[in-house]
């Protein structure tokens, strides 16, 4: 099982790889970390003419704090990420999910850009940036341009970007001290994509009401799926155990889950609730918390 | 898996790629201390790089696409699957593979614990094993058996029930911290 022949181009920045991808049309891609193009490579399943090579361009892989928002860029490795502290103060959802993408050895190659922009409806990633309204900057011949997570994941695989496009990073917003975040998922085994995956983030005003819920799904649906009607259900209430279980409830129309080999849509459901019940009960249970 | 490799592969269309898009690229790279410049074509991993060119075949491939962790190496000090880079992305780096680790004929601390845990039986997946352990136990030099079974999940054995495997690094990590 071997990758089929293909040719190879290192971009030295941004605009190189722009104008190589012009160039060469739907079949040319960039290659970002690998674990998932190289893979769909050696199973014959992509077959690009040329692979942009992405990971020597400087600057692609910083994380920053700026005004109030996050900003990684596309090439940065999982597994940094994972380990910033840059990232943990400002978003510490992030590094909870990323312990739950595949295993150290496949964080270390892969990029959060690769995964945003492969669009896995099971990823942990898009999820979290559907969840917190991050934006994703795309650079194309035309100039740069913002897509927010919500309009950029159209389907199973597949998004907004223009095969003339390159993800060069995502915007998250900084997420106010005594967040308490949580990650909720169902796996086979440890690594595995997840059957379903929920990602909370919880606020309490200081009369203990929740001032602030960003709550999405994956694995649900064939994009990620923030969970609107749930996070409207806990806004301005105080989070009992009542409150958490009517937002749950909400769950069951936002969704649209697939039968599949590992789950049957009926069951995807039941877990979907259950798990945003207990990812809200231990958000909230985590706010509060300096950190 | 198999089934979709080999369905949508045929030989005639193995022919036709080797001959319509050659394109070739000298790449250097430094494998356990020594220098190795080759001709490559890009569509080679840098797994049959280390094996076929190198001649370095204590790398082994399980399965190709990144899930079972034989062919884990280290790649400028990080884990990495060899099956996941094609060798004209290593261009440059240092890489250090299971032939790395013993100095001749004395085996480094995390081999002998291998050795005298019976970390081992066919040995296929000890490779991979080996340069996984070599990573967490670097970043974490006293696991407890929790997080070695964590650091280990992705890499599979088909033989030992991984036990004496997960024995064996809690012995190595010991053995490491003197
Ligand atoms: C064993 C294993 C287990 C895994 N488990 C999980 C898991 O549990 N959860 C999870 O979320 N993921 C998992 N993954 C996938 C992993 O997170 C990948 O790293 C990720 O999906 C792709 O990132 P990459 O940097 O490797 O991208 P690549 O594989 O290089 O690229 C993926 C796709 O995105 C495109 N692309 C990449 N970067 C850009 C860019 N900047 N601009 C435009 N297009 C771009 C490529 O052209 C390609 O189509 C797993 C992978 C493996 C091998
Ligand atoms: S051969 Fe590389 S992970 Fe299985
Ligand atoms: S020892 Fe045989 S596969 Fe692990």
């Amino acid at each position: 099982m071997k990758p089929p022949a293909v040719r190879y181009a290192r971009a030295g920045d941004v605009r190189e790889a722009v104008a190589l991808l012009a160039e060469h049309g739907s079949d040319a891609k960039v290659l970002a970390g690998g674990q998932s193009l190289v893979p769909l490579m050696s199973f014959r399943l992509a077959r690009p003419s040329i692979l942009v090579d992405i990971n020597r361009i400087g600057g692609l892989d910083r994380i920053e704090q700026d005004n109030g928002s996050l900003l990684i860029g596309a090439m940065a490795r999982q597994r940094d990420v994972e380990l910033s502290d840059v990232a943990a103060a400002a978003v510490p959802l992030l590094p909870q999910a990323l312990r739950y993408v595949g295993h150290v050895t496949i964080r270390n190659r892969g990029t959060v850009g690769g995964s945003l922009a492969h669009a896995d409806p099971a990823a942990e990633l898009p999820a979290v940036v559907t969840a917190l309204g991050g934006e994703l900057v795309l650079e194309g011949p035309g100039g740069t341009r913002s897509v927010a997570a919500e309009d950029f994941f159209t389907g199973t695989f597949t998004t907004v970007m223009a095969p003339d496009e390159v993800l060069v990073g995502v915007r998250l917003p900084r997420l106010p001290d005594r967040t308490g975040v949580a990650v909720e998922e169902l796996a086979r085994r440890h690594g595995d994509f997840a059957i379903v995956g929920v990602v909370a983030a919880v606020h309490l005003a200081d009369d203990g009401t929740v001032d602030l819920v960003r709550l999405a799904a994956s694995g649900v649906d064939s994009v990620p799926v923030r969970l609107h009607a749930a996070e409207a259900a806990l806004s301005g209430a105080r989070p009992t155990a009542d409150v958490l279980e009517a937002a749950a409830a909400t769950v069951d129309a936002s969704i649209h889950p697939a039968d599949d080999v590992h789950a049957p849509a009926s069951y995807r459901r039941h877990v979907a609730r259950l798990l945003v019940q207990r990812a809200l009960g231990a958000a909230v249970e985590r706010s509060g918390v300096e950190r | 898996m198999t089934e979709l490799a080999s369905g949508s592969t045929s030989q005639r269309e193995l022919a036709s790629e080797s001959t319509s898009q050659r394109n070739t690229e000298s790449i250097t790279v430094t494998v356990n201390g020594h220098a190795y410049t080759a001709d490559c074509e890009p569509r080679v991993t840098l797994a049959d790089f280390l094996r076929h060119t190198c001649g370095l075949t204590g790398t082994h491939l399980g399965c190709e696409h990144g899930v079972c962790g034989a062919c884990t190496i280290l790649v400028d000090g990080r884990s990495a699957r060899a099956c996941l880079m094609l060798a004209v992305q290593a261009d440059g780096a240092t890489i250090t593979t299971v032939e790395g680790l013993a100095a001749g004929n004395a085996l480094n601390p995390l081999q002998e614990a291998f050795w005298d845990n019976h970390g081992l039986q066919c040995g296929f997946c000890t490779p991979g094993m080996l340069m996984t352990a070599t990573e967490l136990l670097a970043d974490n030099p006293d696991p407890d058996a929790a997080e070695v079974r964590e650091g280990l999940s992705g890499n599979l054995c088909r033989c030992t029930g991984y036990d004496s495997i997960v024995r064996s690094v809690l012995d190595a990590a010991q053995r490491m911290r003197g």
